[in-house]
């Protein structure tokens, strides 16, 4: 299967591991990722205001691309996941935003959300199948007591989103079991690490970063799994005792890829 | 403008019905950034209902929000605060020479693990 593949700017540079090992499992469970051949960032956050269209147009430009290439697209990232995501929404559900868009774009063929997106996470659960997933696994996480981080950008708002119930999630907790790993719950786990608060306001990112750290601890995780590349920097610069990882770092290590990766 | 206007203004932006606000308190309490507000979520709400916008403008409490979706997903009415928040922000930084962050910020924020995502974030949250 081809799909688009968008990885976001911070893929390309502090977060280079959770893009190289999407890539190279993508690869081993037969899954071709075709990254355009030109693309912009996101933006990072999307804007709920329904008069903001400038800021939404490289995740429609994106969206457009794939539906030109007539493949679906995956995002890997929370936030690039979320922007993209609910800017599709919009211009699938909310016609006049549709509308101001297609006509500043002034393409010959309007876009009006077609294109499927996936989360890497959906592709795995929905496209591969954790069960063939499983079969897959050569070296499992046995023993490892892991716990999911999914903040707030992956699940929410939760009618736009769709990837899983937003107040109780399963899809990286199924995925830690494919891998064979020991899944630990604690209440935390869908709660926002502090974002982009941390430019503004440094003590409430610590604090909510802090909250989670600490709930997971002591819930008894050994290791927290995240898509979120900010969520990972606000937890480790706020001295999270739990290391934190790329879910796709544990998918490549538990596929046998990781010694590889990264050269 | 006048309260009506600026009432009216955010309506326009956000889309959101405040009339629908059932006064439950429930966004607030799942509010993550709630220490750090002066103005809560749900007060977010009746204060854009009273037109009492001009204190919501001047507060900090616009900068403190997370745009975590979390008082959207769990109001039991469907009111979406996280969404007038976004607007009165919005409106505070598009006015000329109101950007909370400039690029003579950014400096002094990074180490070496800074993501790329936490400053266009911020950009796009503090900045016009
Ligand atoms: S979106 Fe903002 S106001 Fe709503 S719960 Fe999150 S931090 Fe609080
Ligand atoms: S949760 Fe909804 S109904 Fe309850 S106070 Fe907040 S906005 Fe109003």
């Amino acid at each position: 299967m081809k799909v688009t593949y968008f990885p976001g700017c911070t893929l390309k540079n502090k977060a280079r591991d959770l893009d190289e090992y999407a890539r190279k499992s993508a690869e081993a469970l037969g899954i071709t990722l075709e990254e355009p051949e030109t693309w912009q960032c996101c933006g990072g956050v999307f804007t709920t205001a329904n008069d903001e269209v400038a800021t939404k147009l490289s995740s429609v430009r994106l969206l457009k691309a794939a539906a030109e290439a007539g493949q679906s697209l995956v995002t890997v990232c929370s936030a690039c996941h979320n922007v993209v995501k609910q800017t599709n929404y919009a211009m699938a559900n909310d016609s006049a935003f549709a509308d101001r868009v297609n006509r500043y774009m002034a393409e010959d063929a309007p876009y009006t959300g077609e294109t499927k997106v996936y989360h890497y996470l959906e592709l795995l659960r929905d496209v591969v199948g954790f069960e063939n997933l499983a079969k897959a696994v050569k070296k499992p996480l046995t023993g490892k007591k892991i716990g999911a981080y999914y903040g707030c950008l992956l699940l929410r708002p939760g009618k736009v989103m769709g990837m899983d119930d937003a107040e109780n999630p399963r899809i990286i907790e199924d995925l830690i079991r494919a891998l064979g790993g020991e899944v630990v719950i604690y209440a935390r786990r869908n709660e926002c690490c502090g974002g982009y608060v941390s430019a503004e306001s440094p003590a409430l990112a610590k604090k909510n970063s802090n909250l989670i750290a600490e709930n997971a601890a002591s819930a008894g995780a050994e290791l927290l799994v995240t898509a979120c590349p900010l969520c990972k920097y606000n937890l480790e610069k706020n001295g999270s005792s739990v290391p934190v990882v790329y879910f796709t770092e544990l998918l490549a290590e538990a596929l046998g890829l990781k010694e590889d990766a990264n050269d | 403008m006048t309260n009506e206007q600026l009432k009216q203004e955010i309506l326009r932006i956000s889309n959101v019905n405040v009339t629908k606000c059932m006064k439950c308190g429930k966004c607030t309490a799942s509010c993550p950034a709630y220490d750090e507000m002066e103005y809560h979520p749900h007060q977010f709400v009746s204060m854009v209902n009273n037109g009492d916008i001009q204190p919501l403008l001047n507060s900090d409490s616009i900068y403190r929000c997370l745009s975590c979706f979390a008082c959207m997903e769990r109001c039991p009415r469907g009111v979406e605060p996280a969404k007038l928040v976004e607007a009165v922000r919005l409106m505070a930084v598009r006015k000329q020479g109101a950007n909370r962050m400039k690029a003579e910020d950014v400096p002094c924020m990074l180490d070496e693990n800074t993501p790329g995502q936490l400053l266009v974030s911020a950009f796009r949250k503090y900045s016009k």
